[in-house]
């Protein structure tokens, strides 16, 4: 009987535990294609969203990274990676010093409780990045 | 058309960074959820984003279905010249729409 139960567990275990881990592998196989293999180091980005997200159907996210934004040094770029929801792309944007300040803000659905990436490109070639983590009581419907 | 709500400072001094967002009414369906009876609802979302400062390209953004309905996209311009701003939407289904926005920069 006991053992029944341990076996029911461990397999009940194995499969909750499955998919975050898989989506963890995903979510990193999404950044490296985005930046070309290069593993982004964490860096100035600065994400904005509440820790506790009621209602997963427009959570604001703002994403900000330092940058003095001239020609010669500025963000070209800054992507956004969600770890649960069913694809793992949030939002691409393409910066340009004409814009004087690296930061962009959109509202997004999230899926469940999960990890937020930010990758920015520099001018320099570098890729930074920040995760954050978020807890969705009531879920976007994807369904 | 769909409608769009844009704000951009009345007017802005040479050199000062104002923050502009740009919203469009739109469903943004994702194509995972299912309708009334039982089938996929086809995807329809606004795909890229792009402003143009002149003929300038300076913001682009690709959205994908985790962007919420209705998108909102704020970003910042450093205030040079002015001049108009332009607004591109483009998307799932032949979606096209261009807005457009005066920037009035005092010395």
């Amino acid at each position: 009987m006991m053992r029944r139960r341990n076996a029911l567990l461990a397999l009940t275990g194995a499969v909750l535990l499955r998919p975050a881990r898989a989506s963890t592998e995903e979510l990193r196989a999404a950044i490296l294609a985005y930046t070309g293999g290069i593993e982004p180091s964490p860096g100035p980005v600065q994400i904005d969203i509440a820790p506790l997200v009621e209602n997963g159907n427009a959570v604001p996210l703002t994403v900000r990274v330092q940058s003095p934004m001239t020609p010669a040094d500025h963000v070209q770029a800054i992507a956004v990676f969600n770890q649960l929801n069913p694809q793992r792309d949030v939002a691409r944007f393409t910066l340009s010093p004409a814009l004087g300040r690296a930061q962009v803000g959109t509202r997004i659905r999230l899926a469940t409780s999960q990890q937020l990436v930010a990758v920015a490109r520099l001018s320099d070639g570098r890729f930074v990045s920040q995760a954050v983590d978020v807890v969705v009581t009531l879920a976007a419907c994807v369904e | 058309m769909a409608r769009t709500l844009i704000t951009v400072p009345a007017s802005a001094r040479r050199g000062e960074l104002i923050e502009i967002r740009c919203l469009i009414a739109h469903p943004m369906e994702t194509g995972y959820r299912r309708g009334d009876d039982g089938l996929l609802l086809p995807r329809n979302l606004i795909r890229r984003f792009r402003c143009y400062v002149g003929d300038e390209l300076v913001f682009e953004a690709e959205l994908f279905a985790a962007v919420a309905a209705n998108p909102l996209l704020s970003f910042w311009l450093r205030a040079e010249a002015s001049g108009t701003l332009r607004f591109v939407w483009e998307g799932d289904q032949n979606f096209a729409q261009t807005e457009h926005a005066a920037l009035n920069v005092t010395p």
